[in-house]
């Protein structure tokens, strides 16, 4: 039987010609992708890689027609041969229509990015699993009821059996997206299409997930498109490679020629900066050894903060120098956002001393002070964020932007204000002429470059920076990491660099802590720690990181980090992580 | 976590109970101030008598005035009357005797309560019928020729007050169809006792009411159910619903409309209370022998204790919706119940 399966010309499961799909606007028609052609093989992995406003994801809606409105397949065809040797252009269906509803989650099914708001908030996650088994299967009740019960087993979810009446919101992250391919395997499709299925998720849990995808997808020889613009997850599971920007595919082969031979300049500059991330930046070694003689500007001492009954933090402890670069790491919940806002004083720490050494050379004590002293340490501890989006405010235009703290404090005003400001936009690499604008007419990276403008107008010490690249593109990402380490060097700056990402942190920071649960567990020297950590935790963290290599494809290495002392109930019952 | 489901009810009830204790000082309080206030303006209900004696030319002299206060016992301090009300109430359920109607309050509020119920509850039903599948259809097909239809008439139901709106249709009815108007029954049914002709005539007078007070809250809530809809509709787990292959009728009812129903749970909260005091102008310019009418006319002739006897049914009334949309909202919504 199976001779002859091999022997048979195989089809592609899946195959995509000269796919058009466009998005009407006021402003005229929108190609969100261009005439696209890929196909995919039964029980192969298919990434389709790019920045953000590639197209990737709208190929992937494409495929189910389930594309947002206004957006419309416009030409193209996109063929599914299933196993019974018959074959349905998707691209001629009705989006509504029964055909294209039948193969939607029986032969085709979708995982997407964010796991909590992909579930429904009010149904249970058993009422949405059975849902699909009764819609497809023509189960009962309690037939689909059992099976869902053995797909969350499937799925490695502790409890199947109580699990499948409990919320979405009652599931830890990890353990949503279990789900959500629960869900999706439900009808044993030919092919799971991914959407970022674990860019919501710590790099932890990330390498769980895909490794249950990879076992699933062996088990039931199931296709899979995968969608991401991780490269380092690319190398990991990827057979074949789409490379895509602007909607448009600009390289598209085996995983092992896009990685080791890429011919298209801009797949170059993908891999290219993915592989900058992997080692110090060449500025930091232009530079001179750091002075570590030198009195500590910051010494944090025995810091903690409290929220009810939880530790977000646990007796930090820690010194930046001057000039520094220090970098703090750790997972989703493990305080380091916390400990930024707390050396900002956007809380009040429970116990604890920050002492912070003033340019006059008295120090302070920036967990007590309170009033005028206070507005004036907060002058030399600015903050760059996360969100270059929701960051600043929409209704302000660029120079009121950066110049409000300087407007704030009466540093300057009219005229010598408006110069002041043409020169921070310079010096963070903007054009000046754009300053009259408003944020939503610049890009995600020339918004951080904003953030950071205002982070230095008013000439700060220090600069608290909490995941100030991780909502940019790879290619961006370094550009704004060596924008701030120029900045650094003209202005004597210290950073408080807070990222989840190791290759942020390896390319930028002189030190590193890392955090865990609200404790620093290991602090050192970023080489060291990112390449050879001595606590547990951290090489757990660190062997869980795809590396951007194909041929380094040894999962063998990798292990979940379990603390040793046992008795945390949030740790077993998967509960408390739901947060 | 198996304990944890088994006991969700508990803590549930316990909140329940707890609202309930709550409620009893909170009557009193208001029940205090709605006496107090009902007191303050100048004057008492003999003044109000003796005014309109008096614009019939009847002379009242002090002693009658004195002899009146006297029987109805307004000459003692307000504390003690407000005492003996509340004592009334609370030992034989008596709320007194209306001063105007020289009838106990608890009939004359009763009597009208069964008719304002009838009537609410109709025009509530038909707002509903009328304006959640408007609501959803008009978030589904945003900027369609029929979303832009039934915004236009939207504003419109928004835009007129609804006392004009009973006028011109009163109007209408009786003089182009020569409809009895006004009232909600016709003058030989009014004292009759309950009948199947009885009925029949009230069904034939309801309409006009339960239309006008429809129209006005059907627009507005319209517009509360397209935004909603709207808030829900690009959700990602409208797209997983979708891409799980359900129907577009199916995922719609299930999914976000559900969700977008949860904050009509809230608004059980003012309903019940508005049984009472809502639509007052309209009842006044349509003759309707409800509840508001009544208040509107105790609250004139300061006849406090049928207007305290109101208030205090309003305020129990928002507290007891406001207790029944908050249990509502557990039930419906398990992000409420467990988190």
């Amino acid at each position: 039987m199976t001779d002859i399966l091999t022997l048979a010309p195989r089809k592609p499961l899946l195959e995509v010609k000269n796919l058009v799909t466009e998005f009407p606007l006021r402003t005229g028609i929108f190609k969100a992708v261009d005439d696209l052609s890929f196909s995919i093989e039964p029980g192969k992995t298919l990434c389709v890689v790019g920045e953000s406003g590639s197209g990737k994801s709208v190929t992937a809606r494409s495929i189910l027609q389930i594309i947002d409105a206004p957006g419309r397949i416009a030409s193209g065809s996109i063929m599914l041969n299933r196993q019974d040797g018959t074959s349905l252009d998707l691209a001629k269906l009705d989006p509504r229509g029964k055909a294209i509803r039948s193969v939607r989650g029986r032969d085709i099914a979708m995982i997407f990015q964010e796991p909590m708001s992909s579930l429904s908030p009010v149904h249970t996650v058993g009422d949405q699993i059975t849902e699909v088994l009764r819609l497809h299967l023509n189960m009962s009740k309690a037939e689909a009821r059992k099976e869902a019960i053995s797909l969350l087993r499937q799925v490695e979810i502790p409890n199947p059996d109580k699990a499948i009446d409990r919320y979405a919101f009652q599931y830890s992250g990890g353990m949503r997206q279990r789900a959500m391919i629960a869900m999706a395997l439900a009808c044993k499709p030919q092919l799971l299409i991914a959407d970022e299925p674990t860019t919501a998720l710590d790099v932890t849990t990330q390498a769980e997930i895909l490794d249950l995808i990879s076992r699933l997808q062996k088990a039931h020889g199931m296709a899979v498109l995968f969608i991401t613009h991780d490269m380092g997850v690319v190398a990991q599971i990827a057979d074949d490679v789409l490379v895509m920007h602007h909607g448009v595919a600009k390289e598209y082969g085996p995983v092992d020629e896009i990685f080791h031979a890429p011919k298209d300049p801009y797949t170059r500059m993908l891999i290219g900066s993915v592989l900058k991330l992997e080692q110090k930046a060449e500025i930091r070694l232009a530079r001179p050894p750091l002075d570590t003689s030198a009195e500590p500007i910051l010494d944090i001492r025995g810091l903690s903060m409290q929220f009810g009954d939880m530790k977000a933090l646990d007796e930090v402890s820690i010194s930046l120098l001057p000039g520094e670069t220090l970098g703090i790491v750790g997972e989703s919940g493990s305080g380091k956002t916390t400990m930024g806002r707390s050396i900002m004083r956007l809380y009040d720490p429970t116990a604890g001393e920050i002492r912070y050494r003033r340019s006059d050379g008295k120090t302070i004590d920036l967990a007590r002070i309170e009033g005028a002293e206070l507005k004036t340490a907060r002058r030399e501890l600015r903050m760059v964020f996360q969100d270059p989006f929701g960051s600043l405010n929409p209704r302000m235009t660029v120079s009121q932007v950066i110049g409000e703290p300087l407007l704030v404090n009466g540093v300057a005003r009219g005229k010598e204000l408006d110069e002041r400001v043409c020169h921070l936009m310079e010096q963070v690499g903007l054009d000046p002429a754009t300053r009259e604008r408003y944020p939503h007419a610049f890009s995600g990276g020339q918004r951080q470059r904003i953030g950071i403008a205002r982070a230095i107008t008013l000439n700060p010490r220090i600069i608290v920076a909490d995941e100030a690249t991780s909502a940019l593109d790879v290619s961006v990402r370094f550009q704004v990491l060596d924008l701030l380490m120029r900045l650094q060097d003209e202005l004597g700056l210290a950073y408080i660099f807070i990222s989840h990402d190791i290759g942020v942190i390896r390319y930028m920071c002189d030190r590193v802590g890392v955090m865990y649960r609200g404790k620093l567990v290991e602090v050192g020297e970023a080489d060291k720690v990112c390449n050879a950590p001595d606590h547990a935790y951290t090489q757990a963290l660190i062997s869980a990181i795809p590396r951007p290599d194909p041929r380094d494809r040894d999962r063998s290495r990798r292990f979940r980090y379990v603390e040793p002392a046992a008795p945390n109930v949030a740790a077993i019952t998967n509960g408390g992580a739901a947060r | 976590m198996r304990r944890a489901n088994l006991n969700a009810g508990v803590p549930m009830l316990k909140f329940i109970i707890k609202r309930l204790l709550w409620m009893i000082p909170s009557l009193f309080a208001v029940s205090f101030l709605a006496f107090v206030l009902i007191q303050l303006p100048p004057g008492d209900f003999v003044t109000t008598y003796i005014a309109t004696l008096a614009s019939s030319n009847e002379v009242v002299d002090q002693n009658t005035a004195a002899q009146l206060r006297e029987r109805f016992g307004l000459d003692q301090p307000m504390l003690v009357q407000y005492l003996k009300w509340i004592w009334g109430i609370v030992t034989s359920g008596d709320f007194g005797i209306s001063f105007e109607w020289q009838q106990p309050v608890s009939g004359l509020i009763w009597e009208r309560m069964a008719l304002t119920l009838v009537l609410a509850v109709a025009s509530l039903l038909a707002t509903w019928a009328i304006a959640l599948p408007i609501g959803v259809y008009s978030a589904v097909k945003k900027y369609s020729i029929g979303d832009y239809a039934f915004t236009a008439f939207t504003f419109f139901g928004l835009s007129i007050p609804s006392f004009l709106l009973a006028l011109v249709l009163m109007y209408v009815a009786a003089v182009e169809f020569g409809q009895d108007v006004g009232g909600l029954f016709s003058p030989e049914y009014e004292t009759a006792s309950w009948s199947i002709g009885k009925m029949f005539d009230l069904l034939t007078h309801l309409w006009l009411p339960v239309a006008i007070l429809a129209v006005s809250s059907t627009a507005s809530l319209i517009r509360v159910m397209r935004a909603n809809m709207l808030d829900e509709l690009p959700k990602p787990y409208v797209t997983t619903a979708r891409a799980k292959g359900l129907s577009e009728f199916r995922l719609l009812t299930k999914y976000p409309l559900r969700i977008a129903l949860n904050p009509f749970i809230s608004t059980i909260a003012w309903l019940l209370p508005n049984l009472i005091s809502g639509s007052v102008v309209v009842a006044i310019v349509l003759n309707l022998p409800t509840a508001a009418p009544l208040l509107l006319q105790s609250l004139m002739a300061q006849d406090m204790y049928l207007a305290g006897a109101f208030v205090l049914l309003i305020c129990a009334l928002t507290l007891i919706g406001s207790l029944i949309s908050d249990i509502l909202l557990a039930l419906v919504d398990p992000r409420i119940r467990l988190e």
